[in-house]
């Protein structure tokens, strides 16, 4: 089963990355772009059938090592 | 005295530390490797910079769960004395041995380069040889020194003692100009300037060098 | 099986007199993994074939050279059974296409040649040269080349200590990098890549190998036209991760005695590291392409064999020794695979799914590479300027336009972002002559610099040539450090055109001159042709790297006063010369005339008499006049100690002259008042001019009575780069 993980920084936790490609998308002439986030994709395949224990198996790997739960939020999504 | 330096595939400050110890020490620490699973008694950990595993996902990310870093957190709990530079720094807040986070620097680049420190007091086994309010001159050498922790935290760590040092001027955004941070107990000290880099007058100056003495002098 | 039509041989960038050859050689059609293999290895990257008729007229010789041109990187004795090895290689091509990855890269290779040797890196160098300023790409490839150096240099933990980089609209097109490192090796382990034991195992360790920058080398040879974006996908990827892994599994292995012959896999990849370590060994290899590890599928045999992924190595093992190694490679959780076995056939034999796919002689292609004497024409030479034709601006209006011009301006944005300190050995940062490191655990330390003036070797190549390793030589001698050899990264458009042909024949012509006179051998170099866009060649940019020993780190000085009240002194005669300086080109907007010329015998007196000197102990600061002259090399002296200056020129020329002049071969030091009467009588002794021309002190640089603030002097200094580079203030 593959699953996808997305890790965002929290909010209120100043994203400098996200900051300046905000900057960069305005110099170029994209306007309207009120903020920027910028997180990771990871995308799993793991040997679990079970959806429900699938995503337990996930977010415990992200609450151990894919995010830091002290600055990022993450969301698992599973597909078949 | 007894000290070891964790080494993660990665690590690079390993043996400059190490140089800076043997300076105080009179001998070179224990080298581990980051595969061992048990230490010998030891007086001091050291864990170095560099950039384990690459740094990849996050800086200090995989290290924080080596094998060794079980052992290291046991003796912290146990009293101690562990050292965190630079990337030792990331890798035991990531172990959640030291509170709050090291984001990429407010500018995006990596900075080295000497800077001015002030030390918060020196009431701990790594800063009694400083004086509270002593300005140093220390190296940074990083990509993500940008320390990060909520507003709750920050109050309870200024409350408690645990910042150890502060940047004079904030170089990479971080939190209430933090350049290092105490455990609760002040066992455990994390901090991104590099004293090791200036622990010899040929490299430009000592103002590292009473950190490994007072060390070197509590723990002997 | 594809047909070999003449548009491929064209698409593989042979001309169709080599393509002659090529079925002369194989006394067949080639197939294409054939085709391709000769098409790498006969590239001018890989074969030198343009420049090697000229090469071969350098000095590489002298008692301290172990390891001559040649092998990976260039070896010398520094005593008590040390050695240092050294390169400098360029990523110029690459880094225009993708500025991060191209100079990371970089690195990475250059790293790899010397590693392999057996020396572990102690300083990486780098050279830069980015079009002007005002051009629309040159702050995107200016923050990209040096994150990437930065990214690399600073992640394997190998201190990124001096560099040079400067603008110039003639790279507009086309930007170098050019990276050099420095190793450490004991002097009776040095490892060589000539292939031996018929039957010993051939290794592959490191990355898997992907389908990364296939044909970079080929690349690295044509001339650029605009569609060069479309190229992209050539471009290597870097992991400085594996490649740290990959120096301490090295240095584990070489510490065992397991290694018959190793060689990096850098451009061309598994072909010229296999190619050369056979024809070294006068041996035969034959490889089963199945077990090359490979991170994508369905590669083929022609993919594998061009790839150039990176951080890969090839070895040849003794016998008994795979556990060995297999076990090292495993600790460090590198691939290791054993893809083949050295075979006495003299050739090449491929197998890929059971099937011979490649069967070529070794020889005939690593040896009888084309090799060209192309036909040349000598550089127009220009007319000298004479003095009183330049016009005579206020001194300290021009000193600020100088030392705040890209070119002078302080280069502190970049080499902030490269981790300088590491292995805790730097002694002498960058910003100075020379960076200087300790050889670690002993008194000794080695300097090492990087050095060209372009336009000098556009108006004189020969002229030109002699001064870029006749300045290295001096940046070298400014520190204490004696000059041992160099290193030399020729950079030029495209030899097939007579007048570009006619500046390498003339660079190389003098620098060997310049090599030979100072006792300064070339122990390694790389050649980059082709720089042109659209028919713009870059100016003639033959950069020199070169090392230099000090024995006793105690006795070396640096580049910042000391303190007020000492005396300047200037080493070196000054004429005045103002044709192609700086003064003339960023003060009075005119690029022309003839350079100032280069006297070696001088040059040498000048050095030998520096150094003697710095070991006596008097010499409290030293720096040598370059670009922009006396009042320059004084300035940078004050702006980085924050001690002022008080000068004073002789009547008998216009201050202008005096001050911005780029006469060759002087140096400025300070001694203490009570040292400066022995130290001008010494002077005679070697037959030099020297005269005392001010002294340390104040809070301004001035000139008979005219001057600048030194804070001033470093507002602007500091203040180009940065502010160029947009750097934004930091939101606490």
């Amino acid at each position: 089963m593959k699953a996808k993980v997305h890790i965002t920084l929290k909010n209120g936790v100043l994203d400098p990355q996200g900051k300046a490609v905000q900057h960069a998308l305005a110099s170029l002439g994209f306007e309207g772009v009120n903020d920027v986030r910028q997180g990771k994709f990871i995308e799993l395949d793991i040997n679990e059938t079970d959806r429900a224990k699938a995503k337990e198996q996930v977010e415990a790997m992200c609450r151990t090592l894919l995010a830091n739960t002290v600055i990022e939020n993450y969301t698992v999504e599973l597909a078949d | 005295m007894k000290a070891a330096v964790i080494v993660f595939p990665g690590s690079n400050c390993d043996r400059d530390v190490a140089v800076a110890l043997k300076a105080s020490m009179g001998h070179m620490p224990l080298m581990v490797w980051h595969r061992d699973t048990e230490l010998p008694l030891l007086d001091l950990i050291v864990v170095p910079g560099g950039f384990s595993y690459g740094d990849y996902l996050r800086s200090g990310a995989m290290a924080a769960h080596s094998p060794i870093m079980r052992e290291v957190k046991t003796r912290a709990e146990q009293g101690v004395p562990v050292l965190g530079i630079c990337n030792g720094f990331q890798i035991l807040t990531e172990a959640g041995l030291l509170p709050g986070a090291l984001m990429r620097n407010a500018g995006l680049k990596f900075i080295c380069r000497d800077v001015g420190l002030t030390v918060e007091h020196s009431d701990s086994i790594f800063t009694a040889k400083y004086e509270a309010g002593q300005s140093l001159r220390i190296p940074v050498a990083h990509h993500d020194g940008n320390y990060f922790a909520d507003e709750e935290t920050l109050n309870r760590i200024e409350g408690n003692g645990q910042v150890a040092f502060r940047y004079a001027e904030n170089i990479n955004g971080s939190a209430r100009n933090i350049a290092g941070v105490y455990n609760e107990k002040r066992n455990v000290l994390g901090m991104m300037p590099h004293p090791e880099r200036l622990a010899d007058p040929e490299l430009g100056g000592t103002d590292g060098k009473p950190m490994f003495d007072a060390l070197v002098e509590a723990l002997s | 099986m594809t047909q070999i039509t003449p548009e491929i041989v064209a698409q593989h960038g042979l001309k169709p007199e080599e393509y002659e050859l090529v079925l002369q050689i194989m006394g067949r059609e080639p197939n294409l993994t054939e085709l391709g293999i000769f098409s790498v290895m006969w590239s001018e990257h890989c074969s030198y074939k343009s420049s090697k008729k000229w090469l071969k007229t350098l000095p590489t010789e002298a008692p301290w050279v172990i390891c001559g041109p040649g092998e990976n990187a260039g070896v010398v004795d520094i005593g008590d059974g040390q050695a240092a090895i050294f390169k400098m290689e360029s990523h110029n091509h690459p880094s225009y296409i993708e500025p991060y990855q191209g100079a990371a890269t970089g690195v990475g290779g250059i790293l790899r040649d010397v590693f392999t040797m057996g020396a572990r890196p102690v300083a990486n160098v780098n050279a830069l040269r980015f079009g002007e300023p005002s051009h629309p790409k040159t702050r995107h490839l200016v923050a990209g080349v040096v994150a990437g150096i930065g990214g690399y240099g600073n992640c394997v933990g190998v201190p990124t200590i001096a560099g040079q980089t400067s603008f110039h609209s003639s790279y507009n097109g086309n930007i170098l990098v050019n990276a050099m490192t420095v190793g450490l090796a004991e002097k009776d382990n040095i490892f060589y890549s000539a292939a031996a034991g018929v039957g010993n195992a051939v290794v592959y360790f490191g990355s898997k190998t992907g389908r990364d920058g296939i044909h970079g080398a080929t690349m690295a040879s044509a001339e650029f036209s605009e569609d060069a974006e479309e190229k992209r996908p050539t471009v290597q990827v870097g992991d400085p991760f594996t490649e740290k892994l990959l120096i301490e599994a090295c240095l584990e292995l070489m510490a065992t005695d397991a290694i018959v012959a190793i060689q990096d896999m850098g451009a061309a990849g598994l072909t010229s590291s296999s190619f050369e370590m056979a024809s070294k060994g006068g041996l035969g290899i034959e490889m089963d392409l199945d077990k090359v590890p490979m991170r994508e599928e369905g590669m083929s045999a022609y993919e594998i064999m061009l790839s150039e992924s990176q951080e890969r190595m090839l070895m040849v093992l003794k016998p008994g020794r795979e556990e060995i190694a297999r076990r090292i490679m495993e600790k460090w959780e590198l691939d290791f695979a054993i893809v083949g076995r050295l075979t006495e056939t003299g050739r090449m034999v491929l197998r890929r799914h059971g099937e011979i796919v490649a069967d070529l002689p070794i020889d005939p292609l690593a040896k009888a590479a084309p090799e060209y004497d192309r036909p040349w024409v000598p550089s127009t030479k220009r007319p000298v300027v004479k003095t009183e034709d330049v016009p005579a601006k206020p001194v300290d209006e021009a000193l600020k336009t100088l030392i705040g011009c890209p070119d002078l301006a302080s280069k502190r944005w970049i080499w902030e972002q490269y981790d300088h300190m590491v292995m805790g050995d730097t002694t002498h940062r960058p910003g100075g002559d020379a960076g200087v490191v300790r050889v670690h655990g002993t008194r000794k330390a080695l300097a090492v610099t990087t050095d060209c003036t372009p336009r000098y070797v556009l108006a004189d190549p020969q002229e030109g040539g002699r001064q870029a390793v006749a300045e290295a030589y001096r940046n070298l001698c400014a520190v204490g450090a004696r000059p041992l050899a160099v290193t030399d990264n020729l950079n030029f458009g495209n030899p097939e055109k007579p007048e570009i042909m006619g500046q390498i024949v003339e660079a190389i012509r003098g620098m060997g001159q310049a090599c030979e006179d100072l006792d300064f051998p070339v122990v390694s170099g790389n050649v980059s042709l082709y720089n042109e866009t659209n028919g713009q060649p870059i100016d003639p940019t033959p950069q020199i790297g070169a090392l230099g020993l000090i024995e006793d780190i105690s006795k070396s000085t640096s580049l910042p006063f000391k303190k007020a009240g000492q005396v300047i002194i200037k080493i070196g005669e000054t004429k005045g010369w103002l044709g192609a300086s700086l003064y003339l080109r960023e003060v009075c907007g005119r690029e022309e005339g003839a350079p100032p010329p280069v006297a070696l015998h001088r040059e040498r007196r000048a050095g030998e008499f520096v150094r003697e000197q710095i070991q006596a102990g008097i010499v409290t600061a030293c720096h040598d006049v370059s670009d922009g002259g006396i009042l320059v090399a004084v300035a940078e002296m004050a702006m980085a100690s924050g001690i002022g200056a008080k000068l004073h020129a002789p009547a008998t020329l216009p201050a202008h002259a005096w001050a911005f002049g780029e006469d060759q071969g002087r140096y400025i030091l300070t001694v203490e008042e009570s040292d400066a009467a022995a130290l001008m009588e010494a002077a005679q002794e070697y037959d030099l001019s020297v005269r005392i021309i001010g002294t340390t002190g104040g809070d301004s640089v001035e000139l008979d009575g005219v001057g600048v603030a030194v804070s001033e002097l470093r507002k602007i200094n500091e203040g180009w780069m940065p502010q160029y580079m947009g750097a934004t203030e930091i939101v606490a």
